[in-house]
Order: C-alpha cells, then sequence, then structure tokens
C-alpha cells in the first residue's frame, strides 16, 4: 500500500474510488466492501497505470463492486462476466482485466464459461467472493451452500453437497489457485497482487460472510462468522485441492495451492495460426 | 508492554505511533475495527451519524499505524496515519 502522508486528510484508496456513489449498497456486515478494498490495494501496490486495468463483474451483491471502482468497469449480464473479460483481453492484450464476482455468477449461472476460460488459460484474474448463498435474490439455496445449512429454498437444511471450487479451477487447468477468508486482508492483498502479476488464469476464493440472507437463517452473527474464519481456518500453502472442502468443524484449509507456468491462448495462437 | 527482559536497543527503538480518522456518514456500524484492533483503541459512539448507526470513536491513544482497521473496514470509513 502507497505510504500514508503524515498530513494526509483523505482516505489512501480516494483516488480509486467513487465516492459520490457511497455509501455503497452492501449491507452492515457485509464482507464484500473488504474484499473490494483489499483488491482496490492491491492494484495500488502493483504500481501499475490505473488505464491499464479493467474490472468486470456479473450480477449479484458483489458485481455491484465494477460500480464503484474508478477504472475501466463493466457491470455485465448473469454468469457472463468471464467472457466479456476475455473478449476485452483479446481485443486489448495489454490490459489487466480482473472479474469480481461472486459464487452465484462465476459457479452456478456462469460455471461453464469459468471451467473454459480456465482450461484456455486465459490470461484474466477471478476474484470469487463466496458468501454461500444467493444474498441479492433473497438468500436462496446457492452451488457453494455447505450441507444441512439453510436457506430460503430449503428451510430444513441444504440437501445437496457444495462444489470444492479451487479444485474445480486446478482440475479445469487454472494456473494460479488460492484461497483466503475477508479477515485474512493482508494475506489476501499479497495474493491479488501476485495473481495480477501472474502470467495467465488467476482464480482466488474469498470467504465472506452474509449477515442477512446467510448469517440470519443459520444463527450467525457477521462478528461470529469472522472469528470462525480467524479460529476454525488452517493455512497450507500447496495442500492437495481434493482435501479442500468447506467444513468448518475440521478447519478450512486457506492459502496459495497452485502456482504453475503454462502458456497464454495469445501465445499458442502467434505459435499455431499465424504466420504459416 | 511488559517484557521479560528490556531489549538491550530499547532506547534506540522509535515506536511508530498512528493517528485515526474516521469518516463518521460512511461508517455502517458494523464493528469490525472495534472487535480486531489490535490495541483496542476504539469503542462506539453514544451519537448517531447520519444513516442512524452508531460510528466508532478513539478512547485511547495506543494506536500502532498498523492499518488494519483500515484494511478491514468495508465502507472505507476508517484510515490511520503516522503521527507526527
Amino acid at each position: 500500500m502507497a505510504k500514508a502522508k503524515a498530513n494526509q486528510k483523505v482516505h489512501p484508496l480516494e483516488e480509486l474510488i467513487r465516492t459520490e456513489r457511497l455509501p455503497h449498497i452492501w449491507c452492515s456486515g457485509c464482507g464484500v466492501g473488504t474484499v473490494f478494498s483489499a483488491c482496490l490495494a492491491a492494484i495500488q501496490e502493483t504500481g501499475i497505470d490505473h488505464k491499464k486495468f479493467s474490472m468486470v463483474s456479473g450480477i449479484g451483491c458483489s458485481g455491484r463492486g465494477a460500480g464503484y471502482v474508478k477504472l475501466d468497469s463493466f457491470h455485465t449480464t448473469h454468469g457472463r462476466s468471464i467472457p466479456f473479460a476475455t473478449g476485452i483481453k483479446m481485443a486489448n492484450p495489454s490490459l489487466n482485466v480482473i472479474v469480481f464476482s461472486g459464487d452465484g455468477d462465476l459457479f452456478a449461472i456462469g460455471g461453464n464459461h469459468f471451467i473454459h476460460a480456465a482450461r484456455r488459460n486465459m490470461d484474466i484474474t477471478v476474484i470469487c467472493i463466496n458468501n454461500f448463498i444467493y444474498g441479492m435474490t433473497g438468500g436462496q439455496v446457492a452451488a457453494t451452500t455447505p450441507h444441512m445449512d439453510r436457506s430460503a429454498t430449503t428451510p430444513y437444511g441444504n440437501p445437496e453437497m457444495p462444489f470444492n471450487l479451487p479444485l474445480m479451477a486446478y482440475a479445469s487447468g487454472a494456473t494460479y489457485v488460492a484461497r483466503w477468508t475477508m479477515i485474512h486482508s493482508r494475506d489476501l492483498t499479497d495474493s491479488f497482487v501476485e495473481a495480477i502479476n501472474h502470467r495467465g488464469f488467476s482464480f482466488i476464493e474469498v470467504l465472506s460472510p452474509c449477515p442477512i440472507n446467510y448469517g440470519r437463517r443459520n444463527k450467525i452473527k457477521s462478528l461470529d462468522m469472522l472469528k470462525l474464519f480467524a479460529d476454525n481456518t488452517i493455512i497450507k500453502n500447496n495442500a492437495d485441492p481434493a482435501e479442500l472442502d468447506i467444513d468448518f468443524k475440521k478447519g478450512v484449509v486457506l492459502g496459495k495451492f497452485v502456482d504453475i507456468d503454462k502458456p497464454t491462448p495469445d501465445e499458442n495462437y502467434e505459435k499455431v495460426c499465424m504466420m504459416r | 508492554m511488559k517484557y521479560w527482559r528490556a531489549p538491550l536497543d530499547t532506547d534506540e527503538i522509535a515506536v511508530v505511533r498512528g493517528k485515526v480518522y474516521i469518516i463518521n456518514d460512511r461508517c455502517k456500524g458494523c464493528g469490525y475495527c472495534i472487535e480486531f484492533c489490535p490495541r483496542e483503541v476504539l469503542e462506539f459512539s453514544k451519537e448517531f451519524n447520519i444513516k442512524g448507526y452508531h460510528p466508532p470513536v478513539v478512547k485511547s491513544d495506543g494506536c500502532l499505524n498498523c492499518h488494519y482497521c483500515e484494511l478491514l473496514c468495508p465502507e472505507f470509513a476508517i484510515y490511520t496515519v503516522e503521527a507526527d
């Protein structure tokens, strides 16, 4: 983060947020704002010109992020943030494209786009805020709701099993995979910086509390959720992605799991299709 | 701070002090900064802000400018700078 000067009287991220739109729509106690500020801090820390960034988000609570950032940003249709980002990157490879979206947008309606962008190793950074539920639409069960957790559509508990997102990203071919929670904000910022500088598809899952639609139905307040994140998590870099199920009773594994180097589609196109 | 044995260079090391700035009208009263401040320098104020929440106030001058409240605040409503 840029070193704050002693007589500075504005927030250090002020140059990156559209302050006229604040306060934002996220509820009191929601973690999306923290992840958003970590993302902006990471953008500042990379030292890259702000004109070389583009932020894309889909629909949902976290999808509103693109509206608050003072960069070129796009709020796209539901689930289509990754195809949109792929298009931006193909049209202008010098941009750093960040997809800032939620679990419902990226993995339920946009699941197919995610696995294919990861397969191609598209050079974009995907930040997935996992709040375990469809927050904005009223708390319906999502593809990431833990087994037996309550939601608006599963009042007796979720009978299904959730996705293991890092495993899915790894199996699809992502070259940078990490998971943090919103309370590990320093590690999170460092991870965002690494992911922005990483060449290839980088995926970061961030666990975040949803006090209204998840917390209220599961009788857990947002502060207790944060304490759960602090106490029942284990930081284990390079852990086997198959062991990364979210189960707070046995402990959720955080860290950087995959960081490998593979050619991006641009390089492959140059090699295969050009100058025959 | 209590030490088992005073470090030899304790006179030479200057402890960094911080000053907390709070933008009251952005606060939504989630209490994360108050709960997770490692030096416990914040508490809820008695007054309301424009949206009807209780923003934090500084209760002691123990801030060490670690920026954790600034990182954790979802509302961009608190930041610290190094004190003169």
